[in-house]
This record gives structure tokens, sequence and C-alpha cells, in this order.
């Protein structure tokens, strides 16, 4: 097994056995869609109408607590060391541990996404939309939040800032994501066109995530 | 000089300016004179930077 | 801890000793014309008086933007060349761009009340702004949590970098999205869409307020020199009574 496989390994087992992991995520992500009727109200309609706003953002939010598994865990027992020794390019290994975040994070929320539609009234169209969006958008929140992860490595309570740096990034996958469920459901705009920009800016985080994250490791940790 | 019905808003914007630009020169002013006086509260107890040679320092 | 050479800095202190009153000059004289120009300017036929918000309100979005590009550059400096002025000068910006930005979305706002009807509204400008003024705090937040000055600037030039993409959706938001802010009518193909008679106060407020983020930004980077002596200064304090 190559050195990067056995670290996507590692990281999937360790978020998987220790907590923090999948399921906690999940939990959060049903805690926030419940209580958005809360705040909003029962109405049926009015939760139907901005159902996919609600489960975007309550997959951003529940992605974002989880980051800090992603470096900084590594950090505090020292395996991030063995990472920059290691003979595997920083960025490769940064991406490596990046997709065993959103394999054991991201994609959890996705498959979770249809189920928490249904506390919110969504017909089938609207709940399909709205986890294929998450889908393709997911990792992109995962890749834009390894950049911040990388440039709050080394600080002690990072947490808050952290939260601070990523947010506005992905607010343009927030944005089409929620557009290109709402194409779906209601709009003339066709679901095709924001759906194609949201792939892009995932594309584009999974191209660049990884180099900037590397960077900001490097330098954060001289 | 006559501002037209929306005086006010002209006012507060205009007001809002020069409150921020005043923010920002006192901010460096004050900066500069809080920085002088801590060099030269340093200076005095005889540390020198590197660039000036060895230190020497008053218990 | 990687000894910093200060000879650079100190000339640039020294320079920045004999520059500063003449910028400061400058400035005053530029903001005396603009004051002057701006009282002068005639009334929109459209907006009337409030018009004359535009003279405050485009050079604050302009050096919002402009605060954020001469960051990216001093990012560059500092990952690239591992200028130690770069360092200084991203450092100093930062305070300086979000009050500009901040400027922005005030004036903004009171501009908007009369003339749209509403203090706010999420069209694509106004919210790429809000976003700009965001990712100041955040950059000002990192630096100030990172202690060590070098590490700070390097993570931070990062981050200056990755958040650089929103500057050229601010300028072109007006064009991509047509909703509610005036598309773009001073920097475009074919030339500017204003009468002179308010074109040229508000050229003079840009220049006025382009010296004062200058004068500004070369005394914050004198006062950030000052401060890492003053830090270097403890740290060997300290060192020595060990």
């Amino acid at each position: 097994m190559t050195a990067l496989a056995a670290l996507l390994v590692r990281d999937m087992r360790l978020a998987v056995r220790v907590g923090g992991g999948a399921l906690i995520g999940v939990l959060f992500f049903l805690i926030v869609v419940t209580l958005t009727p809360f705040a909003i109200g029962p109405d049926l309609a009015l939760l139907a109408r901005i159902g996919p706003a609600i489960l975007w953002l309550g997959a951003l939010l529940a992605n974002l607590l989880a980051l800090d598994r992603l470096i900084a865990m590594d950090h505090e027992d020292g395996s991030l060391d063995l990472i920059l020794m290691a003979r595997a390019p920083l960025e490769l290994a940064l991406a490596a541990k990046a997709l065993a975040h959103w394999l054991t994070t991201g994609l959890p929320l996705v498959i979770a996404a249809p189920l928490l539609g249904l506390l919110l009234n969504l017909d089938p169209a609207a709940t399909g939309a709205v986890a294929l969006t998450l889908l393709a958008g997911t990792p992109a929140l995962t890749f834009i939040g390894l950049i911040g992860a990388a440039l709050t490595v080394a600080l002690r309570r990072g947490g808050l800032l952290l939260a601070i740096l990523v947010l506005p990034l992905t607010i343009p996958v927030l944005i089409f994501g929620v557009a290109a469920s709402n194409a779906a459901i209601v709009g003339p705009v066709p679901f095709g066109a924001p759906f194609s920009i949201l792939c892009a800016l995932t594309l584009t985080s999974l191209a660049i995530g990884p180099f900037a994250a590397a960077v900001a490791v490097r330098q954060g940790l001289d | 000089m006559d501002l037209g019905p929306h005086a006010a808003f002209i006012v507060t914007a205009y007001a809002a300016a020069i409150v921020i630009v005043a923010g920002l020169i006192v901010w460096v002013i004050a900066d500069r004179r809080h920085l002088a006086r801590a060099l030269d509260e340093l200076d005095a107890q005889g540390i020198a930077r590197r660039s000036q040679g060895a230190s020497k320092e008053k218990p | 801890m990687p000894v910093i050479d200060y000879a650079n800095p100190s000339r640039f202190v020294a320079l920045a000793d004999r520059v500063l009153p003449w910028l400061m000059g400058a400035t005053l004289l530029a903001f005396a014309l603009g004051i002057w120009s701006a009282y002068l300017a005639p009334d929109d036929y459209q907006q009337g008086a409030t018009v004359k918000i535009m003279f405050i309100h485009v050079p604050a979005a302009w050096l919002g933007t402009f605060g954020w590009v001469l960051m990216s550059a001093a990012a560059l400096g500092t990952l690239v060349w591992r200028h130690p002025l770069a360092d200084v000068a991203a450092k100093a910006a930062a305070p300086i761009g979000a009050a500009f930005t901040l400027m922005c979305l005030v004036t903004g706002s009171l501009w908007g009340r009369p003339m749209w009807g509403t203090y706010w509204v999420w069209d694509a400008r106004l919210t790429s702004v809000l976003v700009l003024f965001i990712m100041y705090l955040g950059v000002i937040a990192l630096w100030r949590t990172i202690e060590e000055p070098a590490r700070a600037a390097k993570v931070v030039a990062v981050l200056t970098l990755v958040g650089a993409i929103n500057i050229p959706i601010i300028k072109f938001s007006v064009d991509w999205w047509n909703t509610l802010h005036q598309p773009a009518s001073v920097l475009r193909l074919g030339g500017s869409t204003i009468h002179p008679t308010i074109l040229l106060p508000l050229i003079t407020a840009l220049v006025a307020f382009t010296l004062l983020f200058l004068t500004l930004h070369l005394a914050a980077m004198r006062n950030e020199i000052m401060r890492r002596r003053v830090r270097t200064m403890l740290m060997m304090q300290a060192d020595a009574r060990a």
C-alpha cells in the first residue's frame, strides 16, 4: 500500500473510531435542521420553500465544525511533523487527508440530507436536487476548509478564527449550491448553469486547496 | 448651501467619513507616541539593538 | 528564531521621516481642492444634492479594494522574495483598508436610503464588499493571533492571496449580475459616462483620498517597524535577565 493510501486509511479509521467523526457531524446537521422550525415556525409550505437553503447551511456549519480534526489533531500529537518529514509531497498528503475528511464527514451529510429533507417537507425532486448539489459541493467545502485549517494549525484556540477565515471563502459554493437546488425545483433558470459553476468551484478548490494549505502549514510551523 | 430634501443623509455620510478618517489619524499618531515612549524607556535601560553592537543592561 | 537584519528597515524609516511631511502637505492641498470643487459641483438632475455623497463613497470603495491589492502584492513579496518590508507593508495596510471599506458601506447605505428606498440590499456588489470587510477583519484577527511577526506574515500572506479572488468579483459584479447597484461609469471601455462637472471633483477626491491612504500607510509602516524593534528589545531584555 502506498504511503498516501495508508494516510487515507489511517485518517478514515481515526475519524470513525475517535470522537468528532462521521456520526457526530450528521447529528449536528440533524440538530440544526430541527432548530429551524423552532425559529421560523412550523409552516410546512414555508419550510419547503427554504428547505434547500436550510439543508445547505446545516451542511456548511457541520462541515466547518469538523475541520479542527483535519490538521490540528495531527499537530497536537506530533504526526504532522512526521508527515512533513516523509517522502510524499506535503500537498498530496494534505489532499489525501482532505479526501479522507470528506469521505467521513461530507459524504455522510450528503447521505443524511434526503432524510432531513423529509423533516422539511421537501418533495422527492427537491430532495434529489439538494442531495446532488451537496454531493458536488461538499468537497469544495472540505478543500476550502483545508486552507483555513492550515492557516490556523499552530494556534491553540483557533476554532472561531478558523470559522471567520473559512466562511467568506465558502459563500460562492453556498450561493450556487442553493441556486442549483432552487433551479431544479422552481426556476425558469435551468439546473445546468449553476450546477456547472458549482462543479467548477469544487474542481478549483481541489486544485488550489492542497497547494495553499501546504504553503500555510510550512510557514505556520516554522 | 441648499442640500435639498435629503440633507440629513448627506450630512450624516460626510460626518461618518470624517469620523472614520479622524479615527485612522488618531490611531496612527497615538500608536507612534506609545511606541516612541517604549523605545525611549528601553534605550534608557541601556538595551541596544543588535545593529548597534553589544548590549549592556542595568539590573 | 531567524535574526532579522534591521539595516533595511532603518533606511526605510529614515526615508519615511523625510517623505512624510511632503505627503502630508500634498494630501492637505488635495483635500482643500477637493472640498472646494465638491462644494461647487452642481446637483444631479435626478439625484439632487445627494450626488455629493459620491465624492466620498467612490474613493472609499476604490481604497478598500486598493488596500487588498496592496496587501496581495506585499504577500507575494513575503512568500516569493522574503522581503522584510513586505511584511510590514501588509500589516500596516490591513486596518486602513478595513476602515475605508467600512466607510464605503456606511456612505453607500446612507446614499441608498434616499435613492433606492432601502439602507441595504443583497445585490452582488454590496454583498461582495461586505465579504471584503469581513475578510479584512479576519486578516487583522490572524495578525493579532500569531505572536511571532515573521511567521504571522507568511500565514497572512497565504490568506490574502486566497482572498484576492474577491477583488475581480467586486469590480465586475455590477456587469455580471444586473441588480440594483449602478454599473461601472468611470473605468470602462468607451470612456466615462459622467459629466465633467461632476467627474472632475470626483477625480480630485480620488486623488486626495489616495494621497491620504499613502500617508497613513507610510506612517503606519514606520510605527510597525518601531513596534518590532520594541519587541526585539524586550526579548533581549528578558534574555539578559534570565
